[in-house]
């Protein structure tokens, strides 16, 4: 897969939100074989010495790609953007404002204006959005490196509530299409990228399952084998059946009429 | 002086750099911290020099586990 202008080599892009402890986390990274990870910036709490993941990141030489998780305007989001431009010595970020706590679903005029803000600022700005295809083509107009559609809300685990929507943004975009948001497990990612999805990213179902290095390693899976179906090309859905053996010298072996079964139209 | 860090209110004495205070919370100013000054950023390169007058508002970041 491009993105940014760089080639990587997974199509599973890991959340680190959630997990209950850094071993957990550790596992889930490494078995999900994941080359980019988000993280966030919160205030420093001297009196909280919680350990950073960055370190364990670093360690692991995975790619940080900070988030703008919990901003509501461009103008928080945008100033974020700037702040983890400096905490991490990358242009990257994962572009999130939020509407609302109840949904967290994107504020599509807030999200485009900071997305244009920080394109001209010279971010590589990769924006979750809702399932909405004419913001996405907004969004890659004004020059994201990709479009980031939730498939439900943030942590609900429904999957994909609207493969449609999916499809039409898949069709249009000439950037990558990254599912964000939603996943619950394996099937779901699979989904995703059988619909044409680039790559998925994923926290919640990992992070708050009761094995979440064995579910890294089934969305892993899901997506390396949603990937390869997509490209193999399915078969179209019909409503009757279609043998795969052919009929062509079929031995005759039954009564001399009616052998074919009932005649439902007749019966 | 009184400064607001990180949303709480503090009262300094001398002169205070934002690298004085990135220090006293951070230690070493570490990779994966950030600050805000009035809500513009302070680049890292700007943190010794940058120095804290009264009312002013600092936020100190860092990297946290996030979606």
């Amino acid at each position: 897969m491009n993105l940014g202008g760089r080639p990587w080599s997974s199509r599973l892009i890991m959340g680190t939100g959630g997990f209950r402890s850094l071993e957990e986390l550790e596992g889930a990274l490494l078995a999900s074989e994941a080359e980019i990870v988000t993280v966030a910036l919160r205030r420093i709490d001297a009196t909280r010495s919680s350990a950073s993941p960055l370190d364990l990141i670093d360690r692991l030489g995975l790619f940080v790609l900070p988030n703008t998780a919990g901003c509501y305007t461009a103008r928080e989001a945008v100033r974020t953007a700037q702040l983890a431009r400096d905490a991490f010595e990358t242009d990257w970020i994962k572009l999130e404002v939020i509407g609302d706590d109840r949904t967290l679903y994107p504020d599509p005029i807030e999200l485009l204006d900071a997305a244009e803000q920080l394109v001209a600022d010279g971010f590589v700005v990769l924006p979750y959005t809702n399932d909405d295809p004419i913001l996405a083509r907004r969004l890659e107009s004004v020059g994201c490196a990709a479009v980031m559609p939730l498939g439900s809300p943030i942590g609900a685990g429904r999957g994909i509530d609207n493969e449609h929507h999916i499809r039409l943004i898949v069709e249009h975009a000439e950037v990558p299409v990254i599912l964000d948001a939603g996943i619950g497990t394996a099937s779901d990612a699979a989904q995703a990228m059988e619909l044409g999805c680039d790559a998925v990213l994923c926290a919640s179902a990992i992070a708050r399952a009761d094995d979440p290095a064995r579910m890294a390693v089934a969305i892993r899976l899901a997506v390396e084998a949603g990937y390869e179906a997509r490209r193999a090309g399915r078969i179209p859905r019909r409503l009757h059946a279609e043998p795969s053996t052919s009929s062509s010298g079929l031995a005759e072996l039954g009564d001399e009429a009616g052998t074919r079964g009932v005649d439902v139209e007749h019966a | 002086m009184t400064v607001r860090i990180n949303g709480e209110e503090r009262e300094l004495d001398g002169a205070t750099s934002v690298a004085d205070v990135v220090q006293s919370l951070a230690g070493q100013a570490e990779r994966g911290v950030a600050v805000a000054l009035d809500g513009d950023v302070v680049p890292r390169s700007d943190w010794e020099s940058t120095m804290l007058r009264d009312g002013a508002r600092l936020e100190v970041l860092r990297a946290v586990q996030g979606g």
